[in-house]
């Protein structure tokens, strides 16, 4: 097998010298770690390592289940959160397995890299001293011209089959001709290897030169949204990125368009913005679900869709403010969640204090189309009978303290400490669009209309081309790898004695150098076709 | 045309049953007998390319008891295989798209990989005839769970799975698995030939009475694994992180689903280390890729069915 071939062993190190003892341990645990054991318990490590990623929630997947999990879970959590176990693949841990296997893939790959390089350049070698302790060996074929014309002619047949040949004369009048093919194996298998090495370097560079953020945009033009780090509700550069570096543009949602079933599953999602590239003219373009807009140095793709219904609110003073406050959706038929807030309302004219009991906040869900039987709960997912059920509070809503909170629910705190009070009965309003509820102290909440809200994953990954090279060459490398099977024959073109002067005997051989049961067959395809003097 | 692929699914699982107990038969009664490889070859009508077989044929004994069951179990996996197809061909056509597009679906189009492979090595190789009964048992145990714990009524796709790299992706996929699966059979097989030709009597290894011989066994589990692991590469490393790019971002997130085909293919990359590692035993190296093997069923079952992800096509239907 190659590998006991490729890999110097321990007996061809410089002769018994004095040395450093540091520098022998040095060298011992280097060979330890490039053997192909230690390659094979980092690959398990790996794989063990992964495994955790799938169990515990993770936050660079999803934020929000791994809040959930330290609610579910407070005295573990915290404990888990100590060994990563929530960022498993950012962890140390991780990262030492990963950072070694690359280590040993580099002190594997070169001396490798070295041996081929050489093995390529060299002729293949004489004919092995007996012959018939090879596994494929044929004794005594017949062949009717002289030596020389006849090894000639073996090794044009060979060159045919693609073996590397080499044709030489032997002190006894013989000729030899020697020949290997199947160097594409260890050609593709350092490919491979070498491919792995860039797919690590370009997944870490990518890591370090992205950045990536999500935004929820609603259509309409007073919604827009220009690309900087403040206006993503979240988002996350490399290390090596700097705010100021995103690119500069600007969207806005036009128009978003969604067809369903009859059953109410989604068949298609069209998304149309109006986009400014680096303040040039506005330009509109449509993007979809797995058709994402590629804009220069970042693509846009949409994720999901909802609803944001236009709530106003009139005060006690006759004052209406009007918010467009998207409800996230909760279920397939997009029954949303969501609160509206207006904490600077029934704001005194005369004077112009603001009254913190007095903020407003509507909490509730909003069924895009509303059931006839009166449950909480959409019945299709378009707007055919667009419905809010929202409860209605009055009092401190708990934004100024300065902790952010849910933009999606209010602040139990506030509801469970009185500060935020719950106004009417138990039962939720109902409003249907373009109605109006009309509270205890005269001051109306209006269900002016809705629109439709695209939520955007919006992303630059440098590497990323670079890293579909890298696979794309691997995989070809890991295929001829693995089907091409490198052997080596020899042939022994002697003067016949006896009889036939001018003719000549073939004594042939053949090794294959990696497990390849069809070499059998192929070896006595080669031998018959000498025979019968058949290329 | 839906209820027609419910239907034909129930003939599928009952014709490999009805295999499983032919197989079962052959192998309580029949004694290795050699006809059994040349009638396999009448039987299935393909030109095996084995001479020596056929003048065995000749010399030996009547056919028996035994040769008639595993004759017959030939015959109905042939027809379970074809009901299968018709099963899967349906599903398509009542749902007017690729039929992977949850889990019921993606374990039926995999299962029949894994079972086209088994009968086409079988019309290859008739002397692997014994496997026969494990290819069997594993084929009505995963429609089975299948047919009772995924099912979902016929639907069309959601729109992130609507993309020609999701057809490429999850074909490759299906067909890669499907051979991975199908080559933990002979990798089992021969870690209890090894076992029985070692001295061990205990119960797993009585099995290995009349499996074929180890070495073969062992080099086909290699051939079938280096076959499906660059098809593995290709789909789930390539034109996966293809598709996700598109549909959601980026082209890999770590979840669950991404999680699990990662340490399958770790595993198996493992696994090809190890058998061209001469220092490592051929029995450990086919242990690892039986350990592959328990990491893909952990993917098409345990993820689906534990995890929460955005591959979550148990629930897409
Ligand atoms: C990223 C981790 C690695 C992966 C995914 C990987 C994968 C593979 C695969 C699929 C093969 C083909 C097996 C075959 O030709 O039968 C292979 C062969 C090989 N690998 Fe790796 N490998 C990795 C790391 C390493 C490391 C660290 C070393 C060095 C210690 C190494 C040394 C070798 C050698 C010497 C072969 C040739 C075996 C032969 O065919 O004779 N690999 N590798």
């Amino acid at each position: 097998m190659t590998v006991v071939e490729d890999r110097p062993a321990t007996a061809d190190a410089p002769p018994p010298r004095r040395v450093n003892p540091v520098l022998a341990l040095l060298r011992n645990s280097w060979r330890q770690l490039t053997s192909m054991r230690t390659a094979l318990v980092l690959l398990f490590l790996l794989a063990v390592a992964a495994v955790p990623g799938s169990i515990f929630p993770q936050r660079s997947v999803n934020r929000e289940n791994v809040t959930e999990y330290f609610t579910a879970h407070p005295k573990l959590a915290p404990q888990l959160d100590r060994f990563f176990a929530f960022d498993v693949y950012s962890s140390p841990w991780f990262a030492a397995i990963y950072l070694l296997l690359f280590t040993s893939l580099i002190g594997c790959v070169l001396p490798r890299l070295r041996d081929h390089i050489r093995a390529l350049r060299n002729v293949p070698p004489d004919l092995p001293k007996r012959m018939d302790r090879l596994p494929q060996h044929a004794a005594q074929i017949e062949v009717p011209q002289a030596p020389a014309d006849q090894a000639a002619a073996v090794a044009r047949t060979l060159r045919r089959r693609w073996f590397r040949t080499r044709v030489r004369e032997l002190p006894d009048g013989a000729w030899a001709v020697s020949a290997e093919k199947g160097y594409l194996k260890e050609t593709g298998n350092l490919l491979f290897h070498i491919a792995m090495l860039c797919v690590l370097v370009g997944v870490g560079f990518g890591h370090w030169y992205g950045w990536h953020g999500n935004r929820l945009l609603v259509t309409g033009a007073d919604q827009g949204f220009c690309n900087a780090l403040t206006q993503y509700d979240d988002s996350a550069l490399g290390p090596r990125v700097d705010p100021s570096d995103l690119p500069n543009f600007c969207l806005q949602l036009t128009d978003f368009d969604a067809t369903y079933q009859t059953t109410g599953q989604p068949k298609s999602y069209n998304a149309t913005v109006s986009v400014t590239e680096d303040g040039g003219p506005a330009e509109s373009r449509s993007f979809t679900v797995n058709d994402p807009l590629r804009l220069e140095n970042a693509s846009v793709h949409l994720l999901g869709q909802g609803y944001a219904p236009e709530l106003k609110y009139t005060d006690r003073y006759g004052v209406a403010q009007t918010k467009v406050v998207p409800f996230l959706p909760v279920d397939g038929m997009l029954t949303s969640e969501g609160v509206a807030q207006f904490p600077d309302v029934n704001i005194d004219p005369k004077t112009n204090s603001r009254d913190e009991k007095l903020q407003m906040g509507f909490e509730g869900v909003f069924l895009p189309t509303g059931s006839t039987d009166g449950s909480a709960r959409s019945e299709y997912p378009d707007l055919r009978n667009p419905v809010l059920y929202l409860t209605a509070y009055r009092g401190d809503l708990g934004l100024d303290v300065g902790i952010p909170g849910s933009v999606y629910a209010l602040d139990r705190d506030q509801i469970d400490s009185g500060e935020l009070k719950k106004l009417g009965g138990e039962r939720p309003y109902v409003l249907k669009q373009g109605e109006k509820l009309t509270l205890d102290d005269g001051t109306t909440l209006e269900f002016v209309g809705v629109r439709q809200f695209a939520t955007l994953s919006i992303r630059y990954d440098p590497t990323q081309f670079m890293l579909l090279i890298a696979t794309v060459l691997g995989l070809i490398g890991l295929m001829l790898s693995l089907s091409v099977h490198r052997r080596r024959v020899w042939f022994r073109v002697a003067p016949a004695s006896g009889s036939g002067a001018g003719s000549s005997v073939i004594e042939a051989g053949g090794l294959p150098r990696t497990d390849y049961p069809g070499f059998a067959d192929e070896f006595a395809a080669l031998t018959r076709s000498l025979k019968e003097g058949t290329p | 045309m839906a209820e027609l692929s419910n239907q034909l699914m129930a003939f599928t699982v009952l014709a490999y049953l009805a295999a499983m107990i032919c197989y079962a038969g052959e192998y309580a009664f029949g004694k290795r007998s050699r006809i059994g490889r040349a009638a396999t070859r009448e039987l299935v009508g393909a030109g095996a390319p084995v001479e020596p077989v056929v003048k065995l044929a000749a010399e030996a004994p009547a056919v028996g008891r035994g040769e008639w069951a595993g004759r017959i179990a030939v015959g109905l996996n042939v027809l379970a295989l074809v009901l299968h197809l018709a099963t899967t061909a349906t599903r398509g056509l009542a749902a007017e798209r690729m039929p992977w597009g949850n889990m019921y679906e993606y374990i039926l189009s995999a299962g029949l990989v894994g079972s086209a492979a088994w009968v086409a090595v079988l019309l290859r190789k008739p002397a692997l005839r014994h496997l026969g009964l494990f290819v069997s048992l594993t084929l009505v145990v995963l429609l089975g769970a299948a047919s009772l714990v995924a099912y979902t009524p016929v639907g069309p796709l959601v729109p992130a799975l609507n993309s020609y790299w999701f057809i490429v992706h999850v074909s490759t996929i299906i067909v890669s698995s499907g051979i991975f699966l199908f080559g933990a059979v002979p990798a089992a097989m021969f870690l209890i030939k090894n076992g029985y030709d070692e001295g061990r009597r205990s119960f797993p290894y009585t099995l290995g009475k009349r499996v074929p011989d180890a070495g073969a066994l062992e080099r086909l589990t290699f051939r079938l694994h280096a076959f499906a692991f660059p098809l593995f590469t290709f789909g789930a490393l390539i034109a996966g992180p293809l598709w996700a790019e598109a549909s959601w971002g980026r082209y890999w997130g770590w979840d669950p689903k991404e999680v699990w085909a990662f340490i399958s293919w770790i595993v198996y990359a493992a696994y090809l280390h190890a058998r061209a590692t001469p220092s490592v035993k051929r029995t450990v190296a086919t242990w690892i890729a039986l350990l592959g093997f328990v990491t893909m069923l952990m993917n098409l079952f345990g993820v689906n069915l534990f995890f929460e992800g955005l591959h979550s096509y148990a629930n897409a239907g």
